[in-house]
This record gives structure tokens, sequence and C-alpha cells, in this order.
């Protein structure tokens, strides 16, 4: 749906789904017997408004009775005073709707949401694996129909001509070539282009009804006439552009390239994680494999389990570095099945690798020794962030600050380690840093005299040896006025512990009262 | 087992045993890791009031380094990382690693974990043993943990031994608890020398090192610091009354001298 998609050889293809009748179908769902008990009677789905209850959907027998969408009730009830109602729930619905786009991620790997009763899935080079397009929709057919939701469908090179044809076209139409859709499309009524319901009308009272009459007339005019829509929705000519693939459709995100991804669909569901474990096995050396073909390795890699009853449980890793060892994908993902809730079974199992990054192929262990040999440090930290999270391993970087606990930062322990000035090796720094520094009661010679006595934990320590002061000025760049300074003194107590200790502010600055001590650090 | 007769041994048998005495009343003492090889598990008992239990981790931890012998064909330099294990409790206790404080080999080489509980700065530790892109592996754990037990401590032992990855276990105001640690130390810190030009100041690290239970030396005091080639140790001046030169007599010294268990 892009520049770049109309650059490559092969065109991409866009199954569109509309469910017509989604509401009145999800509601049947959720009703079960209710619903079958009211399977005769004209039914409609009613949201209050200002002015009274109106129509949201209706089912085919209350349309056949005179009830319409948009409707008032009181006006429905009218033509027909035996309807029926029930609240409609828009929420619900597209609440529905995005499972069912995630669900509808089973024909391909990238499905979006077009509300409020539609699907759009990138099923470019997808089809080969149902047997190819026909099979594909009849897949798409058998699958909606066992979940008993209405659906028509179309496949098109581009999302518009998609939805047009799903929405005014016969049910199942494909639109191979770009150079087709304008041929298929020109019977099919304005209402196709997705305009906004004014610029329809406009255009019917113009005498335009049928896609093909828009080029009957010359583009200039149509052109003079919508100068000022800017929107696609409210400008016929951007739209059919759209449609016909020339101008780049920001509905859609664009994928440069296609995703190794491997899946196994099951033929029997499986509910146990023995099973599981050697799918995801097989899956591991299938993605192994693809990966090694395109001479890359995965960072990320998300594994998505299709349950029977329609939900989807998706599993992400994210690796430090990039692999292809099918043994330790394996590994890692074990740790994170423990929770999966299979209910009725798993039917279709995709391990997809959403970030991948050129590995060059290198040459295998050829020693059998090489098992003794240890892990490598990308897959001990895989395995770290697994069990720990990704927060707690990291490694300390310097940064450009005064403030010693500032000076240091910690970043994921793979990245490459940021350009630093060299640092001035003029003052001692203790070995640890304490979370945040600690209030210590000191006993000194004011205003600015050498600590002699302290207590820390509920401890006395006899200060032996200082040295110091080291003066350390707030960063006024950054801090606010009032921030006082630091006197870093570095001592030993007369065990031979030593501190890092500092009294913050002065008497006589101006900024508080008696000044405070803490100790910040502990020296080797 | 059928008793054999002594005078039938070859022997051979003799000269051995009397040179596995003579190795086991050995002194432990800096270098050694020359001819015996790193000290693949360590344990150090230290307070949390003083960051003495790490810095002689890493001191020793370099002190090996430097008198292992370089396989042939692998770098002058060692610049595998350093992996750093801490619980939460010990983090709290004595502070995070500061970089610029870190012996300058080790800057820029510290991979720091961060664990919640005790088992998982264990998993942490095995792991770490276990990789072979690690130079050696220190752990911070404070307390007793009941999942410090002996059977971990075990297999933290077979883990290093199989992958020849030094582990040092500081163990933050811990009892004296069973261990397979190969080496176990007690660590002080202790009064440091003068430095030159300022008498004022506190001079080199220096820390008094009770090594009370080791599998092949006999047990010692030591006051260690660093000095201009490496570490250095003294016999402290009331450590050598009760020495009587390197016989195995003193094999059970350390165990008679063991002080009270301190509880946490």
């Amino acid at each position: 749906m892009s520049g770049a998609s109309a650059a490559s050889t092969a065109p991409r293809r866009i199954l569109s789904i509309w469910l017509p009748s989604l509401a009145i179908d999800r509601w049947r769902l959720v009703m079960g017997e209710q619903a079958r008990a009211l399977v005769d009677a004209p039914l409609v789905l009613i949201s209050d408004t200002a002015h009274g209850p109106r129509i949201e959907a209706v089912t085919q027998i209350a349309a056949a009775a005179g009830a319409q969408r948009g409707m008032m009730l009181a006006d429905a009830r009218t033509l027909c005073p035996a309807i029926a109602t029930a609240p409609s729930d828009p929420a619900g619905d597209l609440a529905f709707l995005e499972q069912l786009a995630l669900w509808a991620q089973r024909w391909g790997p990238w499905s979006a949401l077009d509300a409020p009763d539609g699907l759009l899935v990138d099923v470019t080079a997808v089809p080969h694996l149902f047997g190819g397009e026909t099979l594909l929709l009849e897949d798409v057919r058998e699958a909606f129909a066992r979940r008993r939701l209405a659906v028509r469908m179309a496949i098109a090179p581009t999302a518009g001509a998609a939805w047009a044809l799903a929405h005014h076209a016969p049910d199942g139409t494909i639109v191979e070539h770009h150079d087709d859709i304008e041929r298929a499309l020109s019977d099919l009524p304005v209402a196709a282009l997705r305009l906004d319901q004014d610029v329809v009308t406009v255009l019917r009272r113009l005498g335009l009804k049928r896609l093909g009459d828009i080029t009957t007339i010359g583009r200039d005019a149509l052109q003079r006439r919508f100068r000022n829509r800017k929107s696609p929705a409210a400008n016929p000519l951007i739209r059919r552009d759209q449609l016909l693939g020339r101008v780049p459709e920001p509905l859609l995100p664009v994928i440069a390239q296609q995703v190794p991804l491997v899946q196994r669909r099951l033929m029997e569901p499986i509910r146990h994680r023995q099973l599981l474990d050697q799918v995801v096995a097989d899956l591991a050396q299938d993605m192994a494999r693809e990966l090694e073909g395109q001479g890359q390795g995965a960072r990320r890699l998300e594994l998505g389990l299709w349950r029977v009853d329609g939900e989807v449980i998706v599993r992400r890793l994210e690796m430090a570095a990039a692999t292809r060892d099918p043994a330790h994908m394996l590994r890692l993902f074990a740790a994170r099945l423990d929770d999966i809730e299979a209910g009725f079974g798993i039917e279709m199992v995709r391990l997809r690798a959403s970030w991948a990054e050129p590995l060059a192929l290198a040459q295998g262990d050829i020693e059998s020794a090489a098992e003794d040999h240890g892990t490598s440090l990308a897959a001990c930290i895989d395995r770290l962030t697994v069990r720990l999270g990704a927060q707690a391993i990291s490694r300390p970087v310097p940064f450009a600050s005064h403030i010693p606990e500032r000076a240091q930062r910690w970043r994921k322990p793979l990245e490459p380690e940021p350009s630093s000035q060299g640092q001035l090796a003029f003052h001692a720094r203790p070995l640890k840093l304490l979370d945040s520094a600690e209030k210590i009661a000191v006993l000194y010679a004011t205003p600015d005299g050498y600590p002699q006595r302290f207590r820390w934990r509920g401890e006395v320590h006899e200060v032996v040896r200082v040295e110091g002061p080291e003066r350390i000025a707030p960063e006024w760049w950054r801090e606010r006025s009032g921030a006082r300074l630091r006197d870093y003194y570095r001592i030993e107590d007369g065990q031979g512990r030593r501190y890092w200790i500092y009294r913050q502010g002065i008497i006589g600055d101006g900024r508080g009262g008696a000044p405070d001590w803490y100790l910040q650090g502990l020296c080797a | 087992m059928p008793h054999t007769d002594p005078a039938s041994l070859p022997t051979a048998a003799f000269a051995d045993v009397a040179a596995l005495s003579a190795q086991r009343s050995a002194r432990w003492r800096p270098g050694l890791a020359a001819q015996q090889g790193p000290a693949l598990h360590s344990e150090l008992f230290a307070s949390s009031r003083e960051g003495g239990g790490a810095a002689a981790a890493l001191a020793f931890a370099l002190d090996d380094i430097r008198h292992v012998p370089r396989a042939e064909g692998s770098e002058a330099r060692d610049r595998r990382s350093v992996l750093w294990v801490q619980t939460r409790e010990a983090a709290r206790r004595v502070g995070r690693p500061y970089r610029a404080g870190l012996p300058h080999a080790l800057q820029g080489r510290v991979i720091h974990v961060l664990a919640e509980k005790a088992e998982d700065a264990l998993f942490a530790l095995e792991e770490g043993l276990r990789c072979r892109d690690f130079a050696f592996v220190l752990g911070e754990i404070a307390g007793n943990p009941g999942a410090l037990d002996f059977t971990a401590s075990r297999r933290l032992t077979l883990a290093g031994e199989r992958h020849g990855v030094p582990l040092f276990l500081v163990r933050l105001d811990a009892a004296r608890d069973l261990s397979s640690a190969r080496m176990r130390w007690e660590i002080a810190s202790a009064p440091s020398p003068a430095p030159r030009w300022n008498p004022q100041a506190p001079g080199a690290p220096r820390w008094r090192a009770d090594l009370f239970r080791a599998r092949a030396l006999a047990p010692g005091e030591w006051v260690l610091g660093e000095g201009g080639d490496g570490l250095e140790a003294q016999r402290p001046a009331r450590a050598a009354d009760h020495d009587g030169g390197d016989t195995a007599a003193s094999w059970t010294a350390g165990l008679r001298q063991r002080p009270p268990p301190r509880r946490a």
C-alpha cells in the first residue's frame, strides 16, 4: 500500500472481511438460549439517544418488516408492533472485533480493524499455505461459519479495492492485478469509495451513481468541484486513487519485508504441556532453518497459540544478541509456557521473528568437547533475563556529571558503551555506593572541621584518619537554587573500616540551617 | 574390601602419601594459583558494616587471574566480563558497585544482577558459572537464607569445577553454616599503612583474612594488602606464635580456634 510496494514486482494481497450483521450475530452468541427463543421474532438492537431509542442493528426478519438502521424505535413500532428489542453494545462489539482481528491473523501475519464491522488482513505470499486464494477464502468462510458469524469477503491488491468489493460486489470476489481493479469496480456504486454520506449525496445529485461514471467526466471538473476537500473521506478523487493503488493508503503500515514465520496447524487440538513442548521444539527447528536461509538471527520472537475457542495467547521473548540456536529458543520459551491456559485445546501454533538482525553463518563446533565449554555470554544473559526480568541485569556506564550518584548509570548489559570523556583520577572513589546516602550524626568542629566521631546504623565509629574535603558544588544548570554543596571526606575508623561521607552545605551559606552529614559509600 | 598387607604395597604408594601430606600442610600464599590453578569456589564471610568482603574477593580474583598460566593462543589480557550478583537485601546493606571505584582492570567489565530473592541469586550464580565468557563470578548474599544449603553450595562447586569459572561468594552477616566451598575466609578491614605524602589520610586498603577452612591447605591468618606488584600477605604478629612451622600438626588449629558462630 505504498510507493515501495508499487515498485516491487508482486502486488500485495489484501483480504477484506466484512461482517454485515456483526452486532446481531454477537448478540446471539452472547445470549445463547434466550436468542434461540427469539429466532423468529423481528429483533432490533437499540441505543438510547436524546430523542428516544434509536435502532442500531436489525435482523433480516425485522428488516423485512420495515425496520432500518438509524430509525427511531417509535417509527419502527408503527410499522411492525411485534418488534422485539435488546440493548446494543458498541463498545463490546469493538472489543469483539479486536479479538477477531487478532484471530484473523491465522490467515496472514498482519491484520487491522476496519471499524465498526470489518477486518483487513494482509495475505501477501500466504495463500499457498492454504492451497490458493479461492481455498483461502473457503477456509475463512468455514472458520467464520463455525463461529456463526456472517461474512462477505474479497481479495484485491489494495485495501480500498478489497473493501469496496467486499461491501458491494458478489461475495468472494478476487482481483488479481492492479490493472484489473478499474474494470472490476466500474459497476459498483459510488458509496464503494468509502466517502462521507454528504459527498455521496452530492455525487448522486450530479448523476454520478457508479464508479465507472466518474471517469466519464473529466478529472479536472471533479478536481475543481472538490478542490477544498483535503480529507480522503471527503474527496472522491483521492479515494479513487487510493483504491487503484496510485496513492499510498495511510490506513495500513508498510511491512517492508517478510518476517521469518513458521507455523503448525494441528490435526487435533492439544491440551497437554508435553505435546506443546514438542510442537514448539519443531517450530524452533523450522525457525532456525528459516533464519539460516536468510542469514539472520532473531532478536525478538513471538509465539502465538490459537485456541479452539477463538482466544489467542501470545508470548514474546527478546534476546540480548541475535541467535538462531533452536535449543536456546526452546529453553527460553520453556520458562514462559508454564502459565498457558489451554482451554479446549490449541489448534495452531506460530513462531514469528518480529525483529531479526543479520547474523553471519558460522561453522559449528567440530569437537564434541564444545558441549562442556559452557554457554556464550548472550545466551547466559537471555536466560537470566527470562527468569529475573530485563531490569535486573545491567552494567554501570559513566555519565557526565559531578554528582557521584549521577555519574554512573545502569544500562542493558550488551549495549555498546556510550562514548564519554576520560575520568580524572585525582580523587579516590569508593568501591560501593549505597542506593541512597544514609544520614549520620557526626561530631565535628564547626564550621568546616574534620569529623571526629559518627554514629551510623546504631553504632559509633571513632574517626582515626581523614582525607578531605573534596568539594562538589551543585550542578546549578540543573538543580534548584537552594541545593547545597557537598564536602566529601574519605575516612578510616579505629578498626580500619573505610567510608566515604559528606557534609551537605556549610554554616552561613544561606541555604538552610546546620548542615547534615551523610554516609554514601563504602571503600575497599 | 580385602585386607592388604602394607608390606606388599609398592613403595611409590608411601611416597604418594608423603607427598599428599606435604601438600596438605602447605599454606596458602598469594600467587598460589600459578601451581594449583585458581580457587574455584571460595566463601568470604564479612560484616555488612564495611566494604571489605567484596574488596577482598576482587583482590583474590585478580591475584588468581594474574598468576594462572595463560593457555596457548589466548589473549595476553583477560577482557572477559565479570558477573556480580547481589540480592536486593545485600545491595541495601552494602550498596551497589561503583564503577569509578572498581579496580582499574575491572572497570567496564562488570555485569550486575540484582536478584529479589536468594533463590534467584543462586540461579544467576549458577548460570554465570556455566558461561565461558566470564572471568569470574562474584556473589553477595546477606544472612543465611534457607535456599543456600549444602546442596545448593555443592551445585555451585560442581558447576564451577566443570566449566572452570571461579566463584567468590561474599556472605554478609552470616553464620558459618554447612558449605562445600573449597576455601572459606573470614574477612575484616584492617588499619591501612600510612601513605607516603599525607600520613593523615587513609592508605591503601588492607584486610585481616582468616582462612578457617580449606580443602587442601592448612588454615591460617594473614593481613592482605594490594602492593605494587599484586596481592601481598603478611602473617599477623599474633598468629605467628601458635604456628610452630609448616607442619601438619597445625592442621586442626583453625578448627580449634573457631570463633562462636555469629547470628545475623
